[in-house]
């Protein structure tokens, strides 16, 4: 796919709208549909979009597989360090309504940072998953090129 | 969608399998909109029809995209089973309670509770959200430590080929 003047540019133009809609998903999912699953997914889909397009040394330039495991688990663990925040805070695990003031701004932030968390863990799993699809070579096959 | 599933069932083509598999995923998405459960149509949308195809696509470009040919048993007894259990299905359903019935059960027991004081008790407007997040974060938190788990597993099958395969080279 290297040679596809077309595709360079349509998908050139495309990824920056699929990466802003995830955001905007993710961020909005409080007021309309969606929530950190589906923007992880749009925004893994854009860039696997990228990856398929542009070739995979291209993406893992961009997103080196240390950086996306490091974010999968990241995600997990702001998920997770917000519940144990709301104990220190002296609530139960994963009650917003401690974290501050006032109990509706708590469950407003809380509800944000771990949506957070989700959208990054399915983001970077999903873009891993489809770097190491495209990075294996069968052992016993050398690889083409 | 039916045409779509019996299809995905009886062609040989991988790739054509995996197209009609996409195309089935994305009518069950209109059927959710129908069901006016956008939350729901959308992640389908998004998972089942965009990443589930991208990736089955790039485990086909892995394995081939023809499935070989095997011999055609007929198994009669399994096709036995499977017509009881769906008539016993079948003969279950007459039993539930209509869709829409805003009293049947499962519409009365938390869902009202969920309706009418979460905006107040979250500030969220979007019920789904509030419920998923909120009310339900124990799930929540369940269901992302699932997808880091596949995430590591997958990692851990095919990264370490991949470096076998270099350190080979």
């Amino acid at each position: 796919m290297q040679h596809h003047t077309v595709l360079h540019v349509l998908a050139k133009l495309l990824i920056p709208f699929v990466l802003v809609f995830a955001l905007y998903v993710q961020f909005h999912g409080e007021y309309g549909p969606g929530g950190g699953f589906q923007a992880g997914v749009i925004f893994g889909a854009g860039f696997i979009l990228y990856g398929i397009i542009f070739g995979k040394e291209a993406a893992l330039h961009v997103a080196p597989p240390k950086v996306i495991y490091t974010k999968a688990a990241a995600g997990v663990l702001l998920y997770t360090g917000v519940g144990i925040a709301g104990m220190l805070m002296g609530g139960e695990f994963l009650n917003y309504s401690v974290l501050l003031e006032d109990p509706i701004a708590g469950q407003h932030w809380g509800i944000l940072l771990i949506e957070l968390g989700v959208g990054l863990t399915v983001a970077s799993v999903m873009i891993s998953l489809f770097l190491l699809f495209a990075n294996y070579t069968h052992p016993e096959i050398p690889p083409e090129d | 969608m039916l045409i779509t599933a019996i299809g995905v069932a009886l062609i040989r083509s991988l790739f054509a399998a995996v197209m009609l598999y996409g195309i089935f995923s994305l009518l069950t998405a209109t059927v959710f909109v129908i069901l006016d459960a956008v939350d729901v149509a959308f992640t389908e949308a998004a998972v089942g029809t965009s990443i589930s195809t991208i990736l089955m696509l790039s485990a086909l470009s892995l394995t081939g995209a023809r499935m070989e040919i095997t011999e055609r048993s007929r198994p009669i007894l399994a096709l036995c089973v499977a017509l009881g259990v769906g008539a016993v299905l079948a003969y279950g359903l007459s039993d539930l309670p209509l869709f829409t019935d805003p009293f049947n059960p499962s519409n009365l027991h938390i869902v009202p509770r969920y309706l009418e004081v979460s905006p107040w008790e979250t500030g969220i407007p979007n019920v789904v959200t509030s419920v998923l997040a909120s009310y339900r974060g124990y799930d929540t938190l369940g269901e992302v430590v699932v997808i880091f788990t596949a995430g590591v597993g997958v990692i851990s099958l095919l990264g370490k080929f991949r470096r076998q395969a270099r350190g080979e080279n």
